[in-house]
């Protein structure tokens, strides 16, 4: 096996918000107290006119963002997963989702990546919390080179949207210049990337378990079997064409992410799926329990967040469609 | 109709006497469209009314003809519940027709339940869940120093609403930035929707606390005029700080069988009431509206 890659995807994020507040001067980021970990602190230093640190009032923080939104400016929030989806839930619901504002909540420290803080810290739940609101766009970049590209995306783009980045430094799937196995992408919010093309088996997987997937594919195919891999970057509005077209194509999927298999990515496509064109399905995720603190991939691995959790997953999935072709 | 900047006008008996005759109206108007919408929250919009008549037709620069006017002065109603006397007041400066708010509360109508942003000209932020309108008006007075614009923020505040942790926090943020162009009004009526603030969640000592937490406090009459007009211009005089202005004011106030009767807080009146209530608050000189 080659030599993973990894790097950060809130390094990503704090260099992509210094090269927009210089492109942009409308620009305006926040932060509650945790800048040094979500990056933010990089803009503040290069722009500390238009960074306001507030301290420890990620409530008040979300409300303040709204605020700066009415007046033109592009906001740019950022905090821990869990704080700024569940602590803060009702001032994002009434202040930014209701009232449609231009406010991007940048959260880093998402899913039980997080690792040895613990379930206190682990977001399980957030991008539940954020897909259920009306108004809001819901996207988890798989690895840091995504992270950039969705960064600039979403600053172009009108409203209010949720971003969800993670701890430790994760293994990059792309290459420089937003490149999958030398060929060039051109990102774009809401459109999933079919990464490997398969006839058993879909894989639809978000976040840092793409990574997971794509390894999944490998081990499958040394059994004979063929997965199609999917990046599904943008969980809400969820690219319903592309999923139900490779639905049709497999007549099986399996959903990865690190989150629990409750309303995240898992939710997502089994709420579709079922009124579309239903087919034997498995969702790879928490499963409705609080993590244990411990070492972020010896935790994956604990709760089957992995290639191997997918590709058991696939196989179940197949066989239970009854037809393994 | 063209930009609104009245603030330099002399506070004269003349001026004094058109904006209580214009609150007046609005009392009436309040209780018509609650009553007609069979629900609402009379109580601590009587209770706001002359604050907020004072704020729109004498301190705010805007203009109803463009309400996203970039220097425009902003008013933040936090207190959501109390829209019904922002919709008769911004309705009367036309923002809208004064028609609609016959349909507030309906299906399809720009009069929500509370204030919404989104679908109603003039309502600068959609409150109602109680506690993040502080906030929000801090991040469009933030806007203001950054952008070196001259425009203020006004917010209005419910003395129960205070309850809530993210005022506090707000409290701390607006003090660290000197927000001296944010101006809170906080509508003491003394009552929440359980009682008597201080029997739920005591208050008190309300003007040592704003003070502490390094803000410049005001207190006055929310029901004397005169009183209002002077204390919103000498908190535009305060530098470095922001400005909360306690207004001593009666929920109900203007109708003798509402005033300090709590369970008007969240019921609209019923017809026969709404007609007594309207005697009460008859103008002669006026003969209208009616419901």
């Amino acid at each position: 096996m080659v030599e993973m890659r990894r790097a950060h995807t809130r390094d990503a994020y704090g260099r992509a918000l210094v090269e927009l507040g210089r492109r942009n001067p409308n620009v305006v980021v926040l932060d509650a107290d945790l800048s040094t970990s979500t990056k933010t602190a990089m803009f503040g230093k290069e722009f500390p006119e238009r960074f306001f640190n507030v301290g420890i009032t990620e409530q008040n923080m979300m409300s303040i963002a709204a605020g700066l939104a009415t007046c033109g400016k592009t906001v740019f929030v950022s905090t821990f997963a869990v704080f700024a989806t569940g602590r803060a839930f009702n001032q994002v619901r009434q202040s930014i989702a209701y009232t449609n504002l231009n406010v991007k909540i940048v959260a880093t420290h998402g899913g039980i990546s997080v690792g040895e803080d613990g379930a206190s810290h682990h977001s399980i739940e957030d991008i539940a919390l954020m897909r259920v609101l009306p108004n809001m766009t819901v996207v988890v970049p798989a690895d840091a080179i995504e992270t950039e590209q969705v960064i600039f995306a979403v600053a172009e783009k009108p409203g209010p949207v949720y971003v969800r980045l993670c701890r430790p430094p994760t293994p990059l799937i792309y290459e420089e210049g937003y490149k999958f196995r030398g060929q060039p992408l051109k990102y774009e919010l809401g459109k999933a990337v079919l990464l490997e093309e398969g006839s058993d088996v879909t894989i639809l997987a978000t976040g840092i378990l793409v990574y997971e997937a794509l390894e999944a594919a490998a081990l499958l195919r040394k059994k004979g079997i063929s997965a199609e891999v999917v990046n599904v970057h943008t969980i809400k509005p969820l690219d319903e064409e592309l999923v139900e077209k490779s639905a049709r194509k497999t007549g099986a999927v399996v959903t990865a992410e690190d989150h629990s298999i409750i309303g995240g990515l898992g939710g997502a496509v089994a709420e579709f799926l079922c009124e579309t064109y239903p087919v034997p399905m498995a969702r790879v995720g928490v499963r409705d329990v609080f993590c244990d603190s411990g070492p972020w991939e010896e935790l994956l691995a604990y709760y089957g967040l992995t290639a191997s959790g997918i590709a058991d997953a696939a196989q179940k999935v197949i066989s239970s469609r009854g037809v393994v072709r | 109709m063209p930009i609104i900047n009245n603030k330099h006008e002399p506070h004269t008996e003349e001026l004094v006497k058109r904006l209580e005759k214009l609150a007046k109206k609005f009392r009436r108007e309040i209780l018509i469209m609650t009553t007609k919408a069979g629900s609402g929250h009379p109580g601590g919009s009587l209770s706001a009314i002359d604050v907020i008549t004072a704020i729109y037709f004498h301190q705010l620069r805007h203009d109803p003809s463009n309400p996203k006017w970039e220097d425009r002065d902003r008013f933040v109603l936090s207190k959501g519940h109390a829209c019904p006397a922002l919709y008769a007041v911004l309705s009367e400066l036309g923002y809208f027709p004064k028609d609609e708010i016959h349909n507030l509360r309906r299906i399809g109508s720009i009069l929500q339940g509370h204030p919404d942003m989104v679908k109603t000209p003039g309502v600068e932020m959609s409150t109602g869940s109680l506690g993040q309108g502080l906030s929000a008006a801090i991040g469009m007075a933030l806007a203001a120093k950054l952008d070196r614009k001259d425009y203020r923020v006004y917010v209005m505040l419910g003395d129960g609403e205070i309850n809530e942790g993210q005022v506090w926090e707000a409290a701390m943020v607006a003090a660290k930035y000197k927000l001296d162009n944010l101006i809170a009004i906080l509508d003491r009526n003394r009552y929440q929707l359980d009682g008597y603030t201080e029997d739920f969640l005591p208050l008190e000592p309300l003007a040592e606390k704003w003070r502490s937490f390094g803000w410049h406090v005001m207190e006055m009459d929310g029901h004397n005029m005169k009183e209002i007009l002077d204390t919103l211009d000498e908190a535009e005089k305060v530098r470095g700080k922001p400005v909360m202005i306690i207004a001593h004011t009666i929920k109900g106030k203007g109708v003798s069988f509402m005033e300090n009767e709590n369970k008007y807080h969240g019921k609209a009146l019923t017809p026969e009431e709404l007609e007594k209530a309207l005697k009460e608050l008859e103008d002669p000189e006026d003969d209208e509206p009616r419901g």
